[in-house]
């Protein structure tokens, strides 16, 4: 019999009750990839089959969902996503700077993940606080202005 | 100068709903609720002169005015906040989010009325997450207080209001891509016709709205169209919010007449280039707008002045080029945001514009030549508008058509001094 990594009991109820909002079920499947990243942190292969058995969908088609946006992960992040703006206004205000210096301190570039398995460094667009650029984002909290010699401090918090 | 959007707004607060409603909140959905028919609001609107603050400048009532009403249109009705704000350099539907959600709420309540809908979505970026926890927050206490749900203030009016957080990506903030995202589906755009407004979200009415613009709706309906228009310093009605981002002295937002000069926007509220640089562009209205320079800072900053200038009031959030700034690699950077960003579905957006990016940073890194010119004018012609699903290969080549016209020495100093001239 083939293994298959299934649904947690909060997985399908957080699932099912997004799968009550909407008129059928695959039109949850974007709420059920986050419901299933927020546990896991992650969207593996074998995820991604338990969301099209759930959803009553093809795998390809959850795939084909899951990939086309950025914050869902198809690949093992660490414990903490840093999301460097990479767009206009803070290219202009020297994120260039910014992402030397976390290239130094973390010795890993964009898409890649420390050896630790703690920080996963990702360029992501306009972080919409462009008067206060360069903007980066780890995990949920905002950091503004920021400057190089911030940068230990800031990323102390998450050690 | 009134400020109707920002004037109870304090940096870093929120309004309660308690506060709100003390400071004359929900006074206009009580009023229309009770005295008016949908059409009567959605002609107010009309008469106000509204336009989408959300960049496309297209009039609000007669958005509203293709949704089939009477007994025999179909509904679920859906009316949608696009809070979806990820054109680069802009960051003013954010202030509006955070500092006044019940103004928001209360100006989709009035749209919903409008057009009878049923269910409404405040379609928001991931990476808001603090405006995500007071819309949250905000929309249970509408709930509570009777301002959503069903009999609304008794008058018989059902309406539902739900968060959505999407999981990144620009082209969520295309209306018909933003109705696929919604659905569940990749956010390609779709083809029109049929128009939202007749079968949107899951084949029903819709109507997508922009933050700036929903907020506008209660004033517009307690001090009326009159009083709207004249708020504005030019043709186009009410205020605008506008932001200044780049090298300035005072980047920031500020509510103005529409209409305030750009000059009087970048040298008195953000202070002027900062201490040793000059301004060599500006994007007026976002990264899909046309550069402007210097001798434009006195055109007014509305829909008309500015499109006759060259370019569009897109966002009204302004991005600063300074003189230390290489023109090159500031194009260079726009197109590689919309080359990655291209949902991919038509040809010549996905194949175009990483070809549009490989040439730029050719010739950034000094390896270009008068051929790649050719072939950049050439691709602002092929991906422009007409030939594309969507305007977003139209608007990447925008910036991109106005810097081969005013800074087409920067690019030739890269291609004759085979380096970049800024140090890139
Ligand atoms: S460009 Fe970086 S926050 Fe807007």
């Amino acid at each position: 019999m083939e293994k298959k990594e299934l649904l947690t009991e909060i997985e399908m109820r957080a699932i099912d009750h997004e799968i009550s909002l909407v008129p059928y079920k695959k039109a949850a499947v974007i709420e059920a990839l986050k419901i299933v990243q927020k546990q896991r942190r992650w969207i593996s292969d074998e995820s991604i089959d338990a969301i099209a058995n759930y959803l009553e969908m093809s795998a390809a088609e959850v795939d084909s969902v899951a990939t086309f946006y950025n914050l869902i992960f198809r690949k093992p992040v660490g414990k903490h996503v840093i999301l460097l703006c990479d767009s206009i206004s803070c290219y202009v205000m020297g994120y260039g700077r910014i992402y030397q210096a976390l290239q130094k301190r973390l010795s890993i570039q964009f898409g890649q993940t420390t050896k630790d398995n703690l920080f996963t460094l990702l360029p992501n667009v306009c972080l919409g606080c462009c008067d206060h650029a360069p903007a980066m984002m780890i995990d949920e909290d905002l950091y503004e202005d920021v400057k190089e010699e911030q940068l230990d401090k800031i990323l102390e918090a998450y050690k | 100068m009134e400020q109707p959007l920002t004037k109870n707004i304090k940096a870093g607060q929120t309004l309660s709903l308690k506060e709100y409603e003390q400071a004359g909140g929900y006074a206009a959905v009580r009023k229309v609720l009770k005295n008016n028919a949908p059409q009567e609001v959605q002609q107010m609107v009309k008469d106000s002169g509204l336009k989408g603050r959300g960049g496309a400048g297209f009039s609000t009532g007669i958005k509203w005015s293709f949704v089939p009403m009477g007994d025999d249109a179909r509904h679920p009705k859906y009316l949608i906040c696009n809070a979806d704000e990820m054109e680069p350099g802009t960051f003013k539907d954010r202030l509006l989010l955070e500092g006044n959600p019940h103004q928001l709420i209360e100006g989709m309540i009035l749209a919903a009325y409008a057009i009878k809908a049923d269910i409404s979505y405040v379609f928001l970026r991931w990476a808001y997450r603090q405006a995500a926890e007071i819309m949250e927050r905000s929309i249970s206490e509408a709930y509570a207080a009777g301002y959503l749900g069903k009999n609304i203030l008794g008058t018989g009016w059902n309406l539902e209001m739900y968060l959505h957080t999407g999981v990144g990506r620009y082209i969520c903030g295309e209306e018909t891509a933003l109705l696929n995202a919604l659905e569940g589906k990749r956010a390609t755009p779709r083809a029109k016709p049929p128009f939202p407004q007749v079968s949107g979200l899951y084949g029903k009415p819709t109507i997508v709205n922009n933050v700036e613009t929903l907020s506008c709706l209660p004033h517009i309906i307690n001090n009326g169209a009159v009083w709207f228009k004249s708020l504005s310093a030019s043709e186009d009605s009410g205020t605008k919010l506008y932001g200044v981002s780049g090298k300035v002295k005072r980047p920031g937002v500020w509510e103005l007449p529409l209409g305030t000069t750009m000059r009087e926007i970048i040298e008195e509220y953000a202070g002027g280039m900062a201490n040793g640089y000059r301004l060599k562009g500006v994007l007026p209205g976002g990264a899909s707008t046309d550069f402007l320079t210097e001798e434009h800072l006195d055109i007014k900053m509305d829909y008309t002045s500015v499109a006759a200038a060259g370019s569009r009031l897109g966002t009204g959030t302004m991005i600063v080029m300074d003189d230390a700034t290489c023109p090159v690699g500031f194009v260079h950077n726009l197109q590689h945001f919309f080359a990655q960003e291209s949902c991919g579905w038509c040809t010549p957006c996905r194949e175009g514009l990483p070809w549009v990016e490989k040439i730029l940073l050719g010739l950034e890194k000094g390896k270009g030549s008068t051929e790649d010119i050719e072939l950049l004018q050439m691709h602002t012609q092929y991906l422009g508008p007409g030939n594309t699903y969507c305007a977003l290969a139209p608007g990447a080549m925008e910036p991109l058509q106005s810097a081969l016209k005013y800074f087409k020495d920067d690019f030739m100093a890269h291609i004759e001094k085979h380096k970049c001239p800024y140090g890139n």
